[in-house]
């Protein structure tokens, strides 16, 4: 089996961590797998994104048994194998869905957190663990919590290293829905068939937007939003959008 | 031959010329860079041409020099060629030139973007100058350009480790004027240009060649060019109709006279 499986199921992708022994541990090869996943999941027929954990765990993220054979550089294998991953999981211009099954972990809790919106499973946890062992947040940790949760419940959260169970990490609005487990992977397939039906072209505009919104000033944002409406109005999508409306019919779009 | 390597496109009273190699993102072969200097002259003689749009693809502007015929040539035949002056003559264009760049501009193709008069970038433009890593150097005007347009600390670090430079950062160095969304890059440097062609045409020629006198000889000098140009615009028609036409707060309707 291999490290990372992808599979369809119309036009919604799902990638599974597949090291269920280890909680989903981040190797060499969960990178290279997820990076063919992520270059994969650019295909126009793909219109969402799916990620989960095979198993108990989600991803607990770097798998620290790699370190006694081999150390290395940190930094070098931040960059060389890590931020890669990171860019072009932001670079999806489609609804990306964290299913969250389990323990999220470290750069595991980072990856879930990189995607656009999260669903768990009642048994899923959330842990910032870096600190617990003396590091700091890395692979986009920092970067992504501090934007989803505002900088003093990030401060708090990622210092002092709590484990935060699905039902808090839901209050606290890091998780969308919180589901049984069992019904994990089928709820986050039926939330990504919806949105892989939208006008996914927007979507994934509408993503640029925001991600560009916490740090843009409100005159390059208005001009962004000006280039972007007036390249959504050329989508074929938008025709039909416009054209249902008339018809009073449901719209067919395709993404493009 | 056939594809064409540059696609002009006339949009009274702009133009729109393409690079279009896309197979080898648009690698500056010695072909391409005749083909495109012809057309840039063609139009540059255009009356009706008030400002010339310069792209490539989304991909790519321009990903270089052509490396397979650079490694045939030996350097004499470089030397006697004149390969590189032919450059030259993009600089002495007097139409405003907008480089459209979007994807890949390194090399060769940034120095050939920095020819223009000012860069409009996609977010999705990567500028760079990797020369030393195939152990030449840019020979098209990139360590003087870039360093004026960038300042020396980052001209070294671009030129000596190969560093890309993002949109972003490529418009806080100063080296591109603005980044538009990738969808945009070229309607977009397209609006540009038609704001630069709606002025009036003397004084838009005689302000881009004072301008560039700013990065030859001394200040006195230059602002005493500037003075004697802006005599010079006074003297046109032009002039008289945009102040007359500013008096009477209706557009101007400029001749170029």
């Amino acid at each position: 089996m291999p490290e990372v499986e992808i599979s369809r199921e119309g036009a919604v992708m799902v990638v599974t961590l597949n090291r269920p022994d280890v909680l989903n541990a981040l190797n060499a090869a969960v990178h290279a797998g997820l990076a063919s996943a992520l270059e994969e999941a650019r295909s126009p027929d793909v219109r969402a994104v799916v990620v989960t954990g095979a198993g108990r765990g989600f991803c607990v993220g770097q798998d620290l048994g790699e370190f006694r054979v081999e150390t290395g550089d940190i930094g070098t294998r931040l960059r060389d194998l890590y931020h890669p991953n990171v860019l072009a999981l932001r670079a999806i211009e489609k609804p990306v869905i964290a299913a969250v099954n389990g323990a999220a972990a470290g750069a595991g809790l980072s990856l879930a957190c990189a995607c656009d919106i999260r669903i768990a499973s009642a048994s899923a946890t959330f842990v910032p663990a870096f600190i617990n062992i003396g590091l700091i947040p890395d692979s986009g940790g920092s970067f992504f919590v501090t934007r989803l949760l505002g900088h003093a419940r990030a401060f708090e959260w990622l210092c002092s290293g709590r484990k935060l169970t699905a039902p808090e990490a839901q209050a606290w609005g890091l998780v969308a829905t919180v589901v049984d487990g069992d019904q994990l992977l089928g709820q986050a397939m039926e939330l990504a068939t919806q949105l892989a039906a939208m006008p996914t072209a927007a979507i994934g505009m509408t993503k640029r937007l925001l991600d560009r919104a916490a740090s843009a000033a409100l005159e390059d944002q208005l001009e962004l939003e000006a280039q972007l409406q007036a390249a959504a109005t050329k989508t074929g999508d938008f025709r039909e959008g416009v054209a249902s409306f008339l018809e009073k019919r449901q719209p067919r779009f395709t993404g493009r | 031959m056939s594809e064409e390597l540059v696609l002009v496109h006339r949009d009274e009273p702009i133009a729109t010329v393409l690079i279009n190699r896309p197979k080898r993102l648009n690698a500056l072969s010695d072909d391409l860079m005749d083909t495109l200097v012809r057309a840039l002259q063609e139009l540059d003689a255009d009356d009706t041409v008030r400002c010339i749009v310069l792209g490539g693809s989304e991909r790519a502007f321009a990903a270089g020099a052509d490396i397979g015929e650079l490694a045939r040539s030996s350097a004499i035949e470089l030397y006697y060629a004149r390969r590189i002056e032919r450059w030259d003559a993009i600089r002495n264009l007097w139409t405003p030139l907008v480089a459209a760049v979007s994807g890949f501009c390194l090399g060769g193709g940034n120095e050939l973007a920095m020819s223009c008069d000012l860069i409009v970038a996609s977010e999705s433009a990567r500028f760079g100058q990797p020369e030393t890593g195939l152990g030449i150097i840019p020979g098209a005007g990139g360590t003087q350009r870039l360093t004026r347009a960038v300042g020396k600390a980052l001209a070294m670090d671009m030129i000596l480790t190969g560093r890309m430079l993002s949109a972003r950062e490529a418009l806080s160095a100063g080296l591109v004027a603005r980044v538009v969304t990738r969808e945009a890059w070229l309607e977009e440097a397209e609006r540009l240009a038609r704001e630069i062609a709606s002025k009036g045409p003397v004084a838009t020629r005689l302000a881009k060649e004072a301008v560039d006198r700013a990065y030859e000889g001394t200040l006195q000098l230059g602002l005493e060019y500037e003075r004697r140009a802006l005599y010079l615009a006074f003297a046109s028609e032009d002039a008289r109709e945009g102040l007359e036409a500013f008096a009477e707060k209706r557009k101007p309707d400029f001749r170029g006279r």
